[in-house]
């Protein structure tokens, strides 16, 4: 170990004592360094290695993602069905949308604020897609809609028929949601609102004008083209005997979708924003402490309301997907449990509530965890009154493992 | 005679790092003992073992001769510790009477109400015994941080505590309220009350105690009585080897070179009419008692806060619509006085603390990408300007740094946006002697490379052993200017301290 080495030595055995490894010190003439081997040996002399192993588990980025397989092939031995090809390849598909949003809900998480209108956009653009996009409109569900002879038609919507529909459709869509959010981040910087409010008044607003503007009624008839936006595939797997003409549609198995590639598409690029651009590490410092970094000069203003922009954006593509996925427009698409799965496979990935941590990945791993969870307790049978209660329970374990393992991280870097 | 508090072969150590090193003391009833040490030392730790905190590893803790193990905060304070922090523990949403009267509201008549006049009654009393003359009912917010520091006394006094330990209580006092303190932990030691007196102003504390303790690295490196203590003693124990120098000489002068100018910045019942130049070179101290208007005078020079009237000019060119954002772009750097809410991201890595300024400068391209590899090289370099003392700066939050080291982040932060003026807020509150002197060591480099420098502090040493000149100011006025060769600690003091005034200002 030569001399440069000594000056930071530290951190280096931290993350060894970490990694469950033995250090070996060469030189004993550094006192420096022999007290850091004697804090190493009564350390590894009180814990056995099993302990160090869930240690190791705990700490990891990858908690979350441990976690979730543990769950998995617990509960798999329980309920085969969940196993199953077909069933994953459900699972997957179940993922994407959720995935989306929530990595909206992350970066306003992660500027210390909450975003309560994202189910609302979600409704909202939804609607106004359908709007744009629909083939037919039954003058019986829609006639009392304000829209109604104007936008809305009995051969359906403003661009029904028409090959632009779908883009103009999903770009609507975009700029809707991305507006909305817009809103949000200019009333809470401009007024100096609180976010937990001007989110709650926009989402109340913005839920109440969907279904005003529809009287409460799904709109049907969305172009096939937009449709395969929600279940078009790339890579698709097929597991039976190989001589059969027809394949039914059930038996094949999607993996890579068109909502796999958007989503994921959409994880990178949160991510590369989050770790890699001036943007992302602003957002990481105004969430810390928003006095210090005024005083630095940051342009926060500008840096909450694109934060808000982003979060709507990432709405609107959840909406797409959603929408694509179930052929309709709903004005109701985001409401329910939808906004607490939101915020709860944030938090669980390893997002603070109270701003400056957070990670897209953690993210993902959060949302994997919510989607297993319901299948699970769909596939547990449950009577439908119970399952929130018992969905509740695992959440409160796994925010209980959480508090665990942040209390362990705060204790080795304290030491 | 029994000790009050006797504290026998106290060991702790932290994940095998021993913070406090068999230290054995004792306070007697109605003695001040005063406990200093470099931040780090083990005195925070010794304290909170007395406090019911932390736990001993070994030793034993003896209060009036009994066995005394206290396992929580309220252990302690139920057999008569108290403690009163620099940060205080009050709730400024409820008033006076309420807070002393938090934990043990007196019953009233129904079950679950409290006898209002009872309270009221008990709290004027309390005021009284510590030369408070405010209505009980007062809400906290109204009241300045020196009078707070005497509620918690005087909570502590209705907890009938036999020890009280005042952990650098002065910091934010003004100096009429710290010689109120005084007077009160006088009074409070001839009634019987033992004190353990932790602060990094040597100098009160060998006023004020009777023995002093010095502690070095978990150790207790001396306890003799205060006499036997002169200033550089009490310094070269503490550090472990003896400073000749306070202050680091100064190797340059002024220029004639203005950089800052403020011209007649007022606004109303804050500041009245201020005007001074900053010249390049120079390092220029602003005294003034808490509330003199001094730390709200560097907001609106920063930027932070508007101004009635008046402008700023920075090389003769007005700043318009003043913003830090605004003052950052015209090379002004500003180290607020609160370093932990105002000046650093306390859990995040030293690098990005020290690019926050900067950032995007480090990112030329369209998509603002960061180049990570010339950001930490930077920080690297800049940090090792400043020899900062830590672990791999991409690593390492700066909660996890000392007082002084965090201070130098803050200053790298701003180095590297390359201003040419700083303007620096109590830049060594809260540091240790070692590290004050490599912090005006780097204002001399600051002043000698052509920059200007605006020191705040209610230190005056320190502005007279850096400060080519130095401005007083008194109730949102400047009252003197007095230059380098004509320092004089009484003249300065009195402008401070006179009262409002419209004669000519005292000058030297």
């Amino acid at each position: 170990m030569d001399q440069g080495n000594l000056t930071h030595p530290w951190s280096t055995t931290q993350r060894l004592t970490i990694e469950g490894c033995t250090v070996s010190t060469v030189n004993d003439r550094l006192s420096q360094l022999q007290s850091l081997t004697r804090r190493k040996k009564s350390h590894s002399a009180s814990s056995s290695t099993a302990t160090q192993m869930i240690r190791k588990l705990l700490l990891s980025d990858y908690f979350v993602l441990y976690l979730t397989l543990i769950l998995f092939m617990s509960a798999a031995v329980f309920f085969p069905t969940l196993g199953t090809p077909g069933n994953i390849a459900n699972q997957l598909q179940n993922m994407w949308p959720l995935l989306a949003v929530a990595i909206g809900q992350t970066f306003v998480l992660i500027l210390g604020g909450i975003d309560l209108s994202l189910g609302a956009t979600m409704g909202f653009t939804s609607v106004v897609g359908a709007i744009v996009m629909a083939q037919n409109l039954d003058p019986a569900f829609f006639d009392k809609s304000p829209l109604w002879g104007t936008l809305m038609r009995p051969e359906g919507g403003l661009l029904a028929g028409s090959a632009l529909a779908v883009p103009v459709g999903v770009l609507v869509m975009l700029i809707v949601g991305t507006s909305i959010g817009f809103l949000n981040g200019y009333a809470i910087t401009r007024f100096k609102m609180a976010p937990f409010m001007v989110t709650l008044v926009t989402s109340t607003f913005f839920a109440g004008f969907a279904l005003w503007l529809t009287q409460s009624r799904n709109i049907s008839g969305l172009p096939e083209a937009f449709i395969e936006l929600g279940k078009g595939d790339i890579v698709s797997v097929y597991l039976g005997p190989k001589l059969t003409p027809d394949i039914a549609r059930r038996d094949i198995l999607q993996f890579i979708t068109y909502p796999f590639v958007i989503a994921v598409g959409l994880a990178i690029l949160a991510q590369f924003l989050l770790s890699k651009t001036v943007f992302g590490r602003q957002m990481f410092s105004i969430g810390t402490n928003r006095v210090t970094s005024d005083i630095s000069g940051l342009p926060s203003q500008s840096v909450i309301i694109r934060v808000y922009m982003f979060s709507g954006f990432c709405a609107a593509v959840a909406s797409i997907l959603y929408s694509a996925r179930l052929a309709i427009g709903q004005p109701s698409l985001g409401g329910g449990n939808l906004l607490l799965d939101i915020i709860g496979a944030a938090v669980i990935g390893g997002t603070s509530l109270f701003g400056g941590k957070g990670s897209v990945r953690g993210t993902f791993f959060g949302v994997a965890f919510f989607v297993l969870l319901l299948n699970i307790l769909n596939a547990m049978r449950l009577d439908p009154f119970v399952i929130d209660a018992v969905k509740g329970g695992f959440i409160l374990l796994a925010a209980l493992v959480d508090v665990t393992r942040t209390r362990l991280m705060n204790r080795e870097q304290r030491a | 005679m029994t000790p009050l508090l006797e504290l026998h072969d106290l060991t702790k150590a932290f994940f095998g790092v021993a913070a406090v090193k068999g230290v054995s003391l004792h306070v007697n009833a109605g003695e001040t003992l005063g406990l200093i040490g470099q931040n780090g030392a083990g005195k925070s730790t010794l304290m909170n073992l007395v406090g019911g905190v932390v736990h001993p590893d070994s030793g034993r803790l003896l209060l009036k001769g009994n066995p005394y193990h206290p396992r929580t905060p309220a252990d302690a304070q139920q057999s008569g510790i108290a403690f009163i922090h620099q940060e205080l523990n009050l709730f400024t949403n409820l008033t006076i009477a309420e807070n002393i009267f938090i934990s043990d509201f007196p019953r009233g008549g129904f079950p679950g109400t409290f006898n209002r006049a009872k309270i009221k009654q008990q709290t004027r009393e309390l005021l009284n015994a510590v030369g408070l003359d405010i209505a009980p009912e007062t809400p906290l917010d109204r009241i300045s941080p020196g009078e707070r520091q005497l509620v918690e006394i005087a909570r502590a006094l209705h907890q009938d505590a036999a020890l009280i330990i005042f952990d650098e209580p002065t910091t934010s006092l003004t100096a009429r309220e710290t010689e109120r303190l005084f007077t009160i932990m006088d009074q409070l030691t001839a009634q019987g009350k033992g004190i353990i007196y932790i602060s990094h102003i040597l100098g009160d504390v060998r006023k004020l105690a009777d023995r002093i303790a010095v502690m070095r690295d978990g150790e207790l490196v001396a306890l003799e009585a205060a006499d036997n203590f002169p200033i550089s003693r009490m310094i070269s124990l503490m550090v472990g080897r003896s400073i000749e120098q306070l202050y680091p000489p100064r190797t340059s002068a002024p220029t004639n070179k203005s950089l800052l100018e403020v011209r007649g910045v007022r606004t109303a019942g804050i500041v009245e009419n201020i005007s001074f130049q900053l010249k390049a070179g120079e390092v220029l101290g602003l005294f003034g008692l808490m509330g003199s208007g001094r730390t709200e005078l560097a907001r609106m020079i920063f930027g932070m806060d508007p101004f009635d009237s008046g402008s700023i000019l920075v090389e003769g060119e007005p700043l318009h619509k003043p913003s830090p954002r605004a003052s950052i772009r015209s090379k002004i750097a500003f180290v607020t006085e609160n370093r932990r809410e105002e000046g650093l991201l306390m859990s995040i890595d030293i690098a990005n603390n020290i690019s926050l300024v900067s950032l995007p400068e480090f990112a030329s391209n369209l998509i603002q990408m960061v180049d990570q590899q010339q950001m930490h090289e930077a920080a690297q370099e800049t940090a090792t300007i400043l020899q900062l003392k830590s672990g791999d700066i991409r690593q390492q939050p700066v909660k996890a740094l000392s007082g002084g080291n965090q201070q130098k982040v803050v200053i790298a932060k701003w180095l590297l946006s390359r201003p040419s003026i700083f303007i620096m807020d109590e830049p060594t509150r809260g540091i240790d002697v070692g590290a004050k002197y490599e912090i005006y060591s780097i204002i001399d480099q600051l002043a000698a490379n052509g920059s200007g420098v605006l020191i705040i502090s209610s230190e005056l040493e320190e502005l007279t052993g850096m400060c080519d000149r130095i401005l007083v100011m008194s109730q949102g006025e400047v009252v003197g200017e007095f230059d380098r060769a004509a320092f004089n600690r009484e003249r300065i003091l009195s402008a401070a301290f006179r009262e409002h005034n419209p004669e000519q200002p005292v000058s030297g």
